[in-house]
Protein backbone atom coordinates (compact mmCIF):
# COMPACT_ATOMS: atom_id res chain seq x y z
CA UNK A 1 0.00 0.00 0.00
CA UNK A 2 2.74 2.38 1.01
CA UNK A 3 4.66 1.69 -2.15
CA UNK A 4 1.57 2.44 -4.20
CA UNK A 5 1.29 5.79 -2.48
CA UNK A 6 4.96 6.48 -3.07
CA UNK A 7 4.50 5.58 -6.68
CA UNK A 8 1.54 7.96 -6.78
CA UNK A 9 3.64 10.75 -5.34
CA UNK A 10 6.28 9.98 -7.94
CA UNK A 11 3.73 10.15 -10.71
CA UNK A 12 2.42 13.45 -9.41
CA UNK A 13 5.90 14.91 -9.52
CA UNK A 14 6.41 13.68 -13.07
CA UNK A 15 3.06 15.12 -14.05
CA UNK A 16 3.78 18.54 -12.62
CA UNK A 17 7.20 18.65 -14.25
CA UNK A 18 5.81 17.63 -17.61
CA UNK A 19 3.26 20.41 -17.54
CA UNK A 20 3.86 21.93 -20.95
CA UNK A 21 0.61 20.45 -22.25
CA UNK A 22 -1.26 20.75 -18.96
CA UNK A 23 -4.50 22.68 -19.01
CA UNK A 24 -4.55 25.19 -16.12
CA UNK A 25 -7.64 25.17 -13.86
CA UNK A 26 -8.85 28.50 -15.24
CA UNK A 27 -8.37 27.34 -18.82
CA UNK A 28 -10.49 24.18 -18.73
CA UNK A 29 -13.20 24.30 -21.39
CA UNK A 30 -16.54 22.91 -20.20
CA UNK A 31 -19.30 22.39 -22.75
CA UNK A 32 -22.93 23.32 -22.11
CA UNK A 33 -23.47 20.10 -20.16
CA UNK A 34 -20.30 20.41 -18.11
CA UNK A 35 -18.28 17.88 -20.08
CA UNK A 36 -14.57 18.39 -20.85
CA UNK A 37 -13.41 16.85 -24.11
CA UNK A 38 -9.73 17.63 -23.92
CA UNK A 39 -7.41 15.68 -21.64
CA UNK A 40 -6.01 17.93 -18.93
CA UNK A 41 -2.50 16.59 -19.53
CA UNK A 42 -2.34 14.69 -22.80
CA UNK A 43 -1.01 11.77 -20.75
CA UNK A 44 -3.21 8.70 -20.44
CA UNK A 45 -4.66 8.21 -16.96
CA UNK A 46 -3.20 5.55 -14.69
CA UNK A 47 -5.91 3.23 -13.39
CA UNK A 48 -3.92 1.97 -10.40
CA UNK A 49 -3.18 5.49 -9.25
CA UNK A 50 -6.82 6.32 -9.84
CA UNK A 51 -7.68 3.77 -7.14
CA UNK A 52 -5.25 5.44 -4.75
CA UNK A 53 -6.85 8.82 -5.38
CA UNK A 54 -10.35 7.36 -5.01
CA UNK A 55 -9.67 5.78 -1.63
CA UNK A 56 -7.02 7.89 0.08
CA UNK A 57 -8.37 10.32 2.67
CA UNK A 58 -5.61 12.78 1.85
CA UNK A 59 -6.39 12.69 -1.86
CA UNK A 60 -9.74 12.51 -3.67
CA UNK A 61 -11.32 10.30 -1.00
CA UNK A 62 -14.15 9.76 -3.49
CA UNK A 63 -15.53 6.81 -1.55
CA UNK A 64 -16.17 9.13 1.40
CA UNK A 65 -19.35 10.06 -0.44
CA UNK A 66 -19.73 7.43 -3.19
CA UNK A 67 -20.19 3.71 -2.91
CA UNK A 68 -18.06 1.68 -5.32
CA UNK A 69 -18.53 -2.08 -5.05
CA UNK A 70 -15.28 -2.74 -6.91
CA UNK A 71 -13.43 -0.97 -4.07
CA UNK A 72 -15.03 -3.03 -1.32
CA UNK A 73 -11.56 -3.85 0.06
CA UNK A 74 -11.34 -0.25 1.22
CA UNK A 75 -13.68 0.25 4.20
CA UNK A 76 -16.41 2.82 4.79
CA UNK A 77 -18.09 4.00 1.63
CA UNK A 78 -20.36 6.99 1.99
CA UNK A 79 -23.94 7.68 0.91
CA UNK A 80 -23.81 11.40 0.18
CA UNK A 81 -23.36 11.03 -3.58
CA UNK A 82 -24.69 8.39 -5.98
CA UNK A 83 -23.05 4.97 -6.15
CA UNK A 84 -20.56 4.81 -9.02
CA UNK A 85 -21.07 1.19 -10.03
CA UNK A 86 -21.29 1.03 -13.81
CA UNK A 87 -20.60 4.74 -14.22
CA UNK A 88 -18.02 4.04 -16.93
CA UNK A 89 -20.76 2.36 -18.96
CA UNK A 90 -23.24 5.21 -18.99
CA UNK A 91 -20.99 8.28 -18.80
CA UNK A 92 -18.50 9.31 -21.45
CA UNK A 93 -14.88 10.10 -20.69
CA UNK A 94 -15.57 13.80 -21.32
CA UNK A 95 -18.54 13.81 -18.94
CA UNK A 96 -16.55 12.08 -16.23
CA UNK A 97 -13.62 14.47 -16.69
CA UNK A 98 -15.95 17.45 -16.34
CA UNK A 99 -17.65 16.06 -13.25
CA UNK A 100 -14.39 15.17 -11.49
CA UNK A 101 -12.77 18.50 -12.40
CA UNK A 102 -15.73 20.66 -11.41
CA UNK A 103 -19.08 18.95 -11.02
CA UNK A 104 -20.93 22.23 -10.58
CA UNK A 105 -20.86 22.74 -14.36
CA UNK A 106 -22.91 19.54 -14.72
CA UNK A 107 -24.96 19.72 -11.50
CA UNK A 108 -25.15 23.37 -10.36
CA UNK A 109 -26.33 22.62 -6.81
CA UNK A 110 -24.22 19.56 -6.14
CA UNK A 111 -22.57 19.11 -2.75
CA UNK A 112 -19.50 17.70 -4.52
CA UNK A 113 -16.31 19.77 -4.13
CA UNK A 114 -14.65 21.13 -7.25
CA UNK A 115 -11.39 19.24 -7.52
CA UNK A 116 -9.74 21.35 -10.21
CA UNK A 117 -10.51 24.90 -9.18
CA UNK A 118 -8.25 27.42 -7.49
CA UNK A 119 -10.20 30.61 -6.81
CA UNK A 120 -13.64 32.08 -6.18
CA UNK A 121 -14.07 30.65 -2.68
CA UNK A 122 -15.78 32.05 0.41
CA UNK A 123 -13.15 32.38 3.19
CA UNK A 124 -10.59 30.14 1.49
CA UNK A 125 -8.35 28.42 4.01
CA UNK A 126 -4.81 27.11 4.10
CA UNK A 127 -5.67 23.42 3.78
CA UNK A 128 -7.12 22.15 7.11
CA UNK A 129 -5.32 24.61 9.40
CA UNK A 130 -8.34 26.89 9.85
CA UNK A 131 -6.12 29.80 8.88
CA UNK A 132 -6.63 32.01 5.84
CA UNK A 133 -5.29 30.80 2.52
CA UNK A 134 -4.35 32.99 -0.42
CA UNK A 135 -5.97 32.36 -3.79
CA UNK A 136 -5.11 30.89 -6.13
CA UNK A 137 -5.10 27.80 -3.91
CA UNK A 138 -3.49 24.61 -5.13
CA UNK A 139 -6.30 22.54 -6.68
CA UNK A 140 -7.53 19.59 -4.59
CA UNK A 141 -6.21 17.23 -7.27
CA UNK A 142 -3.58 17.76 -9.95
CA UNK A 143 -4.45 17.56 -13.63
CA UNK A 144 -2.91 14.11 -13.89
CA UNK A 145 -4.71 12.90 -10.77
CA UNK A 146 -7.99 13.95 -12.40
CA UNK A 147 -7.02 11.94 -15.50
CA UNK A 148 -6.13 8.95 -13.31
CA UNK A 149 -9.52 9.04 -11.58
CA UNK A 150 -11.29 9.33 -14.93
CA UNK A 151 -9.31 6.36 -16.25
CA UNK A 152 -10.37 4.33 -13.22
CA UNK A 153 -14.03 5.35 -13.47
CA UNK A 154 -14.06 4.24 -17.11
CA UNK A 155 -13.21 0.72 -15.93
CA UNK A 156 -16.48 0.60 -13.94
CA UNK A 157 -18.67 -0.82 -16.69
CA UNK A 158 -20.60 -3.52 -14.81
CA UNK B 1 -37.65 7.06 0.16
CA UNK B 2 -34.41 5.30 0.91
CA UNK B 3 -33.72 7.82 3.61
CA UNK B 4 -37.07 7.32 5.29
CA UNK B 5 -36.64 3.57 5.34
CA UNK B 6 -33.11 3.88 6.64
CA UNK B 7 -34.16 6.34 9.26
CA UNK B 8 -36.94 4.23 10.67
CA UNK B 9 -34.65 1.22 10.60
CA UNK B 10 -32.01 3.09 12.52
CA UNK B 11 -34.46 4.58 14.96
CA UNK B 12 -35.87 1.11 15.57
CA UNK B 13 -32.44 -0.37 16.09
CA UNK B 14 -31.43 2.42 18.42
CA UNK B 15 -34.45 1.90 20.59
CA UNK B 16 -33.93 -1.82 20.84
CA UNK B 17 -30.21 -1.51 21.39
CA UNK B 18 -30.32 1.10 24.09
CA UNK B 19 -33.36 -0.14 25.89
CA UNK B 20 -34.85 3.31 25.66
CA UNK B 21 -38.21 3.37 27.30
CA UNK B 22 -40.37 5.11 24.76
CA UNK B 23 -40.30 5.89 21.09
CA UNK B 24 -38.48 9.12 20.43
CA UNK B 25 -36.68 9.44 23.69
CA UNK B 26 -34.84 8.01 26.67
CA UNK B 27 -34.51 8.56 30.38
CA UNK B 28 -31.52 9.74 32.35
CA UNK B 29 -31.08 8.11 35.76
CA UNK B 30 -34.53 6.65 35.26
CA UNK B 31 -36.07 10.00 36.08
CA UNK B 32 -35.36 12.73 33.54
CA UNK B 33 -37.28 12.21 30.29
CA UNK B 34 -35.46 13.29 27.14
CA UNK B 35 -37.35 13.87 23.91
CA UNK B 36 -35.18 13.07 20.89
CA UNK B 37 -37.75 13.84 18.18
CA UNK B 38 -39.69 17.07 17.83
CA UNK B 39 -41.83 18.71 15.16
CA UNK B 40 -40.10 21.12 12.81
CA UNK B 41 -40.77 24.76 13.75
CA UNK B 42 -42.63 26.74 11.09
CA UNK B 43 -39.73 29.13 10.52
CA UNK B 44 -37.65 26.30 9.05
CA UNK B 45 -40.09 26.14 6.12
CA UNK B 46 -40.06 22.35 6.04
CA UNK B 47 -36.27 22.15 5.70
CA UNK B 48 -36.35 19.08 7.96
CA UNK B 49 -39.22 16.56 8.22
CA UNK B 50 -38.66 16.48 11.98
CA UNK B 51 -36.00 17.48 14.49
CA UNK B 52 -33.82 14.64 15.76
CA UNK B 53 -31.30 14.79 18.57
CA UNK B 54 -27.73 13.74 17.80
CA UNK B 55 -28.22 10.99 20.40
CA UNK B 56 -30.26 9.01 17.86
CA UNK B 57 -27.33 8.90 15.42
CA UNK B 58 -24.85 7.39 17.85
CA UNK B 59 -23.94 3.78 18.56
CA UNK B 60 -25.72 1.89 21.30
CA UNK B 61 -22.60 2.00 23.49
CA UNK B 62 -22.31 5.75 23.23
CA UNK B 63 -26.03 6.22 23.78
CA UNK B 64 -25.91 4.11 26.89
CA UNK B 65 -23.34 6.39 28.51
CA UNK B 66 -26.01 9.10 28.65
CA UNK B 67 -28.57 6.98 30.45
CA UNK B 68 -26.90 7.17 33.84
CA UNK B 69 -24.84 10.04 35.19
CA UNK B 70 -22.37 7.60 36.74
CA UNK B 71 -21.55 6.44 33.20
CA UNK B 72 -21.42 9.93 31.72
CA UNK B 73 -17.83 11.24 31.80
CA UNK B 74 -19.13 14.77 31.24
CA UNK B 75 -20.52 14.76 34.76
CA UNK B 76 -17.01 14.99 36.22
CA UNK B 77 -16.75 18.51 34.80
CA UNK B 78 -20.16 19.29 36.29
CA UNK B 79 -18.92 18.21 39.71
CA UNK B 80 -15.84 20.40 39.35
CA UNK B 81 -18.07 23.31 38.37
CA UNK B 82 -20.18 22.78 41.50
CA UNK B 83 -17.06 23.50 43.53
CA UNK B 84 -16.29 26.55 41.39
CA UNK B 85 -19.87 27.76 41.88
CA UNK B 86 -19.19 28.24 45.60
CA UNK B 87 -15.69 29.65 45.19
CA UNK B 88 -15.25 33.30 46.18
CA UNK B 89 -13.23 35.13 43.54
CA UNK B 90 -12.48 38.70 42.48
CA UNK B 91 -12.48 42.11 44.08
CA UNK B 92 -16.14 41.94 45.10
CA UNK B 93 -15.35 38.79 47.11
CA UNK B 94 -18.32 36.95 45.73
CA UNK B 95 -19.01 33.52 44.36
CA UNK B 96 -21.74 32.53 41.93
CA UNK B 97 -23.66 31.32 44.98
CA UNK B 98 -23.47 34.74 46.64
CA UNK B 99 -26.06 36.08 44.20
CA UNK B 100 -27.62 32.95 42.72
CA UNK B 101 -27.83 30.66 45.74
CA UNK B 102 -28.16 27.04 44.76
CA UNK B 103 -27.60 26.33 41.07
CA UNK B 104 -30.08 23.49 41.33
CA UNK B 105 -32.78 26.05 42.01
CA UNK B 106 -31.75 29.32 40.39
CA UNK B 107 -30.45 27.91 37.10
CA UNK B 108 -33.48 25.82 36.17
CA UNK B 109 -34.56 26.69 32.64
CA UNK B 110 -31.64 29.01 31.89
CA UNK B 111 -29.84 26.85 29.31
CA UNK B 112 -33.07 26.30 27.39
CA UNK B 113 -33.43 29.96 26.39
CA UNK B 114 -29.81 30.83 25.54
CA UNK B 115 -28.51 32.57 23.47
CA UNK B 116 -30.86 35.41 24.38
CA UNK B 117 -31.15 39.17 24.19
CA UNK B 118 -29.68 41.24 27.02
CA UNK B 119 -31.63 44.47 27.17
CA UNK B 120 -29.15 46.43 29.28
CA UNK B 121 -26.18 45.58 27.09
CA UNK B 122 -28.19 45.71 23.89
CA UNK B 123 -26.67 42.47 22.59
CA UNK B 124 -27.34 38.79 22.05
CA UNK B 125 -25.55 36.83 24.74
CA UNK B 126 -24.53 33.22 24.82
CA UNK B 127 -24.39 31.45 28.16
CA UNK B 128 -20.59 31.76 28.12
CA UNK B 129 -20.83 35.50 27.53
CA UNK B 130 -23.26 35.85 30.44
CA UNK B 131 -21.02 33.80 32.73
CA UNK B 132 -18.05 36.01 31.90
CA UNK B 133 -20.14 39.13 32.33
CA UNK B 134 -21.02 37.98 35.83
CA UNK B 135 -17.37 37.33 36.55
CA UNK B 136 -16.04 40.67 35.34
CA UNK B 137 -18.96 42.95 36.27
CA UNK B 138 -20.40 41.36 39.42
CA UNK B 139 -17.45 39.49 40.92
CA UNK B 140 -14.57 41.70 39.81
CA UNK B 141 -12.86 38.52 38.65
CA UNK B 142 -10.98 37.75 35.46
CA UNK B 143 -12.94 36.52 32.48
CA UNK B 144 -12.52 32.85 31.69
CA UNK B 145 -11.22 31.74 28.33
CA UNK B 146 -14.32 31.46 26.15
CA UNK B 147 -13.79 27.79 25.37
CA UNK B 148 -11.62 26.74 28.29
CA UNK B 149 -12.37 23.93 30.72
CA UNK B 150 -13.63 26.28 33.47
CA UNK B 151 -16.18 27.74 31.10
CA UNK B 152 -17.37 24.52 29.51
CA UNK B 153 -17.74 22.96 32.97
CA UNK B 154 -19.81 25.88 34.25
CA UNK B 155 -21.94 25.78 31.11
CA UNK B 156 -22.49 22.09 31.73
CA UNK B 157 -23.47 22.65 35.37
CA UNK B 158 -25.99 25.29 34.36
CA UNK B 159 -27.26 23.15 31.46
CA UNK B 160 -27.86 20.12 33.69
CA UNK B 161 -30.46 22.14 35.60
CA UNK B 162 -32.51 22.33 32.37
CA UNK B 163 -32.19 18.72 31.28
CA UNK B 164 -35.43 17.42 29.87
CA UNK B 165 -36.81 20.91 29.29
CA UNK B 166 -37.49 21.89 25.67
CA UNK B 167 -35.01 24.19 23.98
CA UNK B 168 -36.88 27.44 23.50
CA UNK B 169 -34.73 30.27 22.17
CA UNK B 170 -36.43 33.40 20.87
CA UNK B 171 -35.78 34.30 17.25
CA UNK B 172 -37.80 37.49 16.81
CA UNK B 173 -37.80 41.02 18.18
CA UNK B 174 -34.36 42.37 19.03
CA UNK B 175 -32.55 39.13 18.10
CA UNK B 176 -34.10 38.90 14.62
CA UNK B 177 -31.13 40.45 12.79
CA UNK B 178 -28.65 38.18 14.58
CA UNK B 179 -30.81 35.14 13.85
CA UNK B 180 -30.93 36.14 10.18
CA UNK B 181 -27.13 36.48 10.15
CA UNK B 182 -26.85 32.99 11.60
CA UNK B 183 -29.25 31.60 9.02
CA UNK B 184 -27.21 33.18 6.23
CA UNK B 185 -24.07 31.53 7.62
CA UNK B 186 -25.80 28.16 7.88
CA UNK B 187 -26.36 28.13 4.14
CA UNK B 188 -23.00 29.65 3.11
CA UNK B 189 -20.68 27.24 1.34
CA UNK B 190 -17.36 27.93 3.01
CA UNK B 191 -13.82 27.01 2.08
CA UNK B 192 -12.19 25.10 -0.72
CA UNK B 193 -14.62 22.21 -0.26
CA UNK B 194 -17.50 24.70 -0.59
CA UNK B 195 -19.60 23.07 2.10
CA UNK B 196 -22.34 24.72 4.12
CA UNK B 197 -23.74 23.45 7.40
CA UNK B 198 -26.87 22.55 5.41
CA UNK B 199 -24.99 20.44 2.84
CA UNK B 200 -24.20 17.87 5.52
CA UNK B 201 -26.67 18.40 8.35
CA UNK B 202 -29.83 19.28 6.43
CA UNK B 203 -29.43 17.62 3.02
CA UNK B 204 -27.49 14.57 4.19
CA UNK B 205 -28.25 13.81 7.80
CA UNK B 206 -28.57 10.08 8.40
CA UNK B 207 -26.16 9.43 5.51
CA UNK B 208 -22.63 8.26 6.04
CA UNK B 209 -19.69 10.33 4.93
CA UNK B 210 -16.88 7.80 4.98
CA UNK B 211 -17.19 6.34 8.51
CA UNK B 212 -19.12 9.27 9.97
CA UNK B 213 -22.86 9.04 10.41
CA UNK B 214 -24.11 12.55 9.74
CA UNK B 215 -26.55 13.98 12.27
CA UNK B 216 -28.68 17.10 12.04
CA UNK B 217 -25.97 19.02 13.88
CA UNK B 218 -28.30 19.79 16.76
CA UNK B 219 -26.72 21.52 19.76
CA UNK B 220 -29.26 20.62 22.45
CA UNK B 221 -26.63 18.30 23.95
CA UNK B 222 -23.88 20.93 24.22
CA UNK B 223 -21.51 21.27 25.87
CA UNK B 224 -20.95 17.66 24.86
CA UNK B 225 -18.44 15.18 26.19
CA UNK B 226 -16.46 14.07 23.17
CA UNK B 227 -14.87 10.65 23.50
CA UNK B 228 -12.32 11.47 20.80
CA UNK B 229 -10.85 14.34 22.78
CA UNK B 230 -11.86 13.09 26.25
CA UNK B 231 -13.33 16.40 27.30
CA UNK B 232 -16.25 18.77 26.97
CA UNK B 233 -16.62 20.67 23.72
CA UNK B 234 -18.73 23.77 23.33
CA UNK B 235 -20.82 24.66 20.33
CA UNK B 236 -18.24 27.19 19.19
CA UNK B 237 -15.45 24.58 19.35
CA UNK B 238 -17.53 22.33 17.14
CA UNK B 239 -18.41 25.13 14.72
CA UNK B 240 -14.74 26.08 14.50
CA UNK B 241 -13.76 22.52 13.67
CA UNK B 242 -16.54 22.04 11.13
CA UNK B 243 -15.70 25.20 9.19
CA UNK B 244 -11.97 24.38 9.38
CA UNK B 245 -12.79 20.98 7.86
CA UNK B 246 -14.23 22.69 4.79
CA UNK B 247 -10.69 23.98 4.18
CA UNK B 248 -11.83 27.46 5.12
CA UNK B 249 -10.51 30.27 7.24
CA UNK B 250 -12.60 29.53 10.29
CA UNK B 251 -14.02 31.85 12.96
CA UNK B 252 -13.04 32.14 16.62
CA UNK B 253 -14.99 30.88 19.63
CA UNK B 254 -16.87 33.84 21.07
CA UNK B 255 -16.84 35.75 17.77
CA UNK B 256 -19.94 37.68 16.73
CA UNK B 257 -20.30 35.29 13.80
CA UNK B 258 -20.42 32.21 16.03
CA UNK B 259 -22.82 33.91 18.45
CA UNK B 260 -25.17 34.43 15.50
CA UNK B 261 -24.68 30.90 14.23
CA UNK B 262 -25.29 29.48 17.71
CA UNK B 263 -28.56 31.37 18.02
CA UNK B 264 -29.71 30.10 14.64
CA UNK B 265 -28.62 26.49 15.19
CA UNK B 266 -30.14 26.49 18.69
CA UNK B 267 -33.43 27.62 17.16
CA UNK B 268 -33.31 24.67 14.75
CA UNK B 269 -33.56 22.53 17.88
CA UNK B 270 -36.46 24.35 19.56
CA UNK B 271 -38.61 21.58 21.02
CA UNK B 272 -35.85 19.02 21.56
CA UNK B 273 -34.82 18.46 25.18
CA UNK B 274 -31.78 20.04 26.73
CA UNK B 275 -29.44 17.04 27.05
CA UNK B 276 -26.13 18.52 28.12
CA UNK B 277 -23.65 17.18 28.82
CA UNK B 278 -24.34 14.67 26.07
CA UNK B 279 -21.81 12.01 25.06
CA UNK B 280 -20.59 11.96 21.47
CA UNK B 281 -17.87 10.01 19.64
Amino acid sequence: MKSIIQMAVGLAVVASVASADEVAPDAVVFDDYGAVEQSLTGVAGNVENGIVIMTNRGKGNCIACHQVDALADYPFHGEVGPALNGVGGYRTEAELRGIVANAKHTFPDTVMPSFYKTSGYTRPGDAFTGKAGAEPLAPLLTAQEIEDVVAYLLTLTD
Amino acid sequence: MKMTVLKSAIAGLALVASGAMAEGGFEINGEVSITTHAPTPDYLDGALPELISGWEFRSADTQAMQLDDFDNPGMLAVEAAMVAWDEVEGTAEKSCASCHGSAEESMVGIRAVYPKWNETAGEVRTLAMQINNCRTEQMGADAWKYDGADMSGMEALISVQSRGMPVNVAIDGPVAATWEQGREMYYTRYGQLELSCANCHEQNYDNNIRADHLSQGQINGFPAYRLKTAGLVQTHNRFKGCIRDTRAETFSPGSAEFVALELYVASRGNGLSVEAPSVRP
